[in-house]
């Protein structure tokens, strides 16, 4: 407790000084002058140097507080621009992270498109029709997108005729698939074909629906 | 297994014995009538065979046998197999040959035929004595013994019916022959192989993956078939007993195998050059040439049994149709007009004739057409879709798939669409049937 008090004074002394010496500059001329105008006596000069030296001490509080009060203020300043700063980058970070997580879903949902979406054709056929085009159209903006994705083509067929005729037809859809996509600038080296003719239906049964759903090319990724 | 059948049938062939002789040459052919032998069938006694001993394991044996070459006979459509209780001779003395036979009994019921026969069985061996006789003209037809284990006992019957047709057509018959096909049963479709009425089913491949087409060589050794297992539809080529072969795996489709003839060589589907085309191939898969250039669909190969002209399915006019090709002048000509699916032709052995598979009125059947195309039948009808003929290696017999049970199965007809029955039932579909030539060490 003593020690923080001596502590104290002495800064009290100290700091003034050295503010007077730094940035008084003026003071100490005026000092100087009064020192010249010397002689007084032993008693006048000690009793203004102890009036002077008070005056002085008083000042050097003022100041210090003063000081002091500054440098909190500009602390405070400081600080509450760098709670700002923080605030918006915090708030640029989520901004960001949301949109990340929007572009990601949308990448997904565009991936999760291009996989899904059949390219259908009609009975006994490898001819695409406008719809199957459109599709394709739009699996060709996604390869596109996605220069580093390459894809298996299948072709399929429905059950109806035979095995092997139908291995061929579902060679053929796969292949008209993927020339319709060479077409559009998509690098044939991205994609192969290959055919399961009526092997796997993609919705099972025996009725116009399914048939119509299982008569496509399929996208798979490699 | 194998191995084990090898032995026995070994064991038989050395076993048979011609009896006493008079008719095996070509002379009894009239029988049966070539042009259609199912239109008026031989109505056929077979009594309970004679047990040598009175042990009741040889007496049941006497009865099983005579029923299964009851069955046998009865499978090749030739014969109407007469009810034992139509008989008049006495059940308990089955006749054997000629002096205890009085033919009278038998023509007396309407048998134009009669066949007799005798069962000894020893340990675990059998010994069988059978005989044909014409009940009509009081005359032996055909007379054989067979020794063998007493495992033995269908085969030797078999062979016995291989006799009988063999002197009553001038054919083999299909006795010795196999069936293969493709069923999804184990959960994946795999090529099984039974025998040619539906006995002895057994899986011969284990890809665990999609197995297509098997197709025999003509020596019935080796077969070819489709298999994904690489991600690919590769076509193998493989040695049935040795477990060897070859794997034809081309950019694109291998597949859609069809055997030459007497060659080791064989047809199928490629698409490496850029559309489905038929290939010529050796049986070890080298590429001899290509036979189809016609932009579109061409696959299913079958050939004439003289291996000069082949039979397919192109789409070449629009739709799927089939074609005939000469291999030698290299002329291709369209043989189907009716109908806007017609596919999965089919050579007949005896050659002049193409089974097939066609749509119309929204269902699929069976059709026969002459290879001159001036005569066209529908074998099946009304009975759900009916797809995929294949001939039997005498050429009387057609086995395919059919959706009549709702679920695809293996059914057989004559070759003019009578007799039509399930061959076997075995759990999942079965599709695609393929008939085997004869099998000549069997």
């Amino acid at each position: 407790m003593q020690k923080k008090i001596l502590i104290g004074l002495a800064l009290l002394l100290v700091i003034p000084g050295l503010l007077f010496t730094v940035s008084c500059a003026k003071k100490t001329v005026q000092s100087e002058a009064s020192v010249s105008e010397m002689p007084k006596t032993e008693a006048a000069v000690k009793s203004e140097a102890v009036k002077r030296e008070a005056a002085t001490a008083t000042a050097d509080a003022e100041a210090a507080a003063r000081a002091r009060a500054a440098e909190l203020e500009r602390q405070r300043k400081i600080e509450e621009e760098r709670l700002k700063a923080q605030q918006l980058r915090e708030a640029q970070l989520e901004e960001e992270r949301l949109q990340a997580e929007l572009a990601k879903k949308k990448t997904e949902a565009d991936k999760n498109v291009f996989l899904k979406e059949l390219v259908l054709f009609d009975f006994d056929s490898s001819v695409l029709t406008p719809t199957a085009q459109d599709i394709l159209g739009r699996k060709a903006e996604w390869l596109k997108a996605n220069p580093r994705a390459s894809v298996i083509i299948e072709g399929h067929c429905d059950e109806r005729g035979t095995i092997e005729y139908n291995l061929a037809l579902g060679w053929r859809r796969a292949e008209a698939a993927k020339a319709f996509l060479v077409d559009l600038g998509i690098s044939s080296a991205r994609m192969t074909t290959i055919s399961y003719g009526k092997e796997r239906p993609f919705v099972k049964g025996s009725y116009e629906f399914a048939w119509s759903q299982n008569r496509r090319a399929h996208f798979v990724l490699e | 297994m194998n191995r084990n059948q090898k032995i026995t049938c070994a064991g038989i062939a050395c076993a048979v014995l011609l009896l006493i002789w008079p008719a095996q040459g070509g002379a009894a052919y009239d029988y049966i009538n070539i042009s259609n032998p199912f239109l008026k069938k031989i109505p056929i006694a077979i009594p309970a065979f004679k047990a040598f001993s009175d042990s009741s394991a040889e007496k049941n044996a006497a009865t099983s046998a005579a029923d299964i070459l009851s069955q046998t006979l009865e499978y090749t459509g030739y014969f109407r197999i007469i009810d034992r209780a139509a008989f008049l001779s006495d059940p308990r003395r089955p006749p054997l040959d000629v002096p205890d036979i009085v033919f009278r009994n038998w023509t007396g019921i309407g048998a134009e035929m009669l066949i007799t026969g005798g069962i000894a069985l020893g340990n675990h061996a059998a010994e069988m004595e059978l005989r044909l006789f014409d009940t009509v003209n009081a005359k032996l037809i055909v007379g054989k013994r067979y020794k063998g284990s007493d495992k033995d006992q269908r085969r030797m019957l078999q062979r016995f019916a291989g006799d009988v047709i063999f002197a009553l057509t001038g054919d083999q018959g299909v006795f010795n022959s196999k069936i293969a096909f493709v069923s999804n049963g184990s959960g994946n479709k795999e090529i099984y192989v039974c025998d040619f009425d539906g006995h002895n089913p057994r899986q011969v491949t284990h890809t665990k993956n999609i197995t297509l087409s098997p197709a025999w060589s003509s020596d019935g050794k080796w077969m070819a078939y489709t298999d994904f297992s690489s991600g690919n539809s590769d076509l193998y080529i493989m040695h049935l007993e040795e477990k060897r072969g070859a794997i034809v795996s081309e950019k694109g489709l291998n597949i859609s195998p069809g055997w030459i003839p007497s060659q080791f060589a064989l047809a199928a589907t490629l698409s490496f050059e850029g559309d489905p085309e038929i290939y010529m191939l050796t049986g070890s898969g080298k590429i001899i040439k290509r036979l189809t250039k016609s932009w579109g669909i061409d696959v299913s190969p079958s050939w004439s049994p003289d291996g000069k002209k082949m039979t397919f399915v192109s789409n070449r006019s629009g739709s799927p149709q089939i074609y005939i090709m000469d291999l030698y002048t290299e002329r291709t000509e369209r043989l189907t007009f009716e109908g806007s699916y017609n596919t999965s032709p089919k050579w007949s052995p005896k050659g002049d004739r193409i089974a097939y598979t066609g749509l119309k009125n929204g269902q699929f059947n069976v059709y026969v057409i002459t290879i001159d195309g001036q005569s066209l039948v529908q074998l099946t009808r009304d009975s759900g879709d009916n797809e995929a003929p294949s001939w039997s290696p005498d050429g009387n017999l057609i086995v395919f798939s059919s959706m009549r049970e709702g679920t695809s199965r293996i059914y057989v007809m004559t070759a003019y669409g009578t007799d039509q029955r399930r061959l076997l039932t075995l759990p999942g579909e079965q599709t695609t049937p393929s008939w085997s030539p004869r099998m000549m060490n069997d």
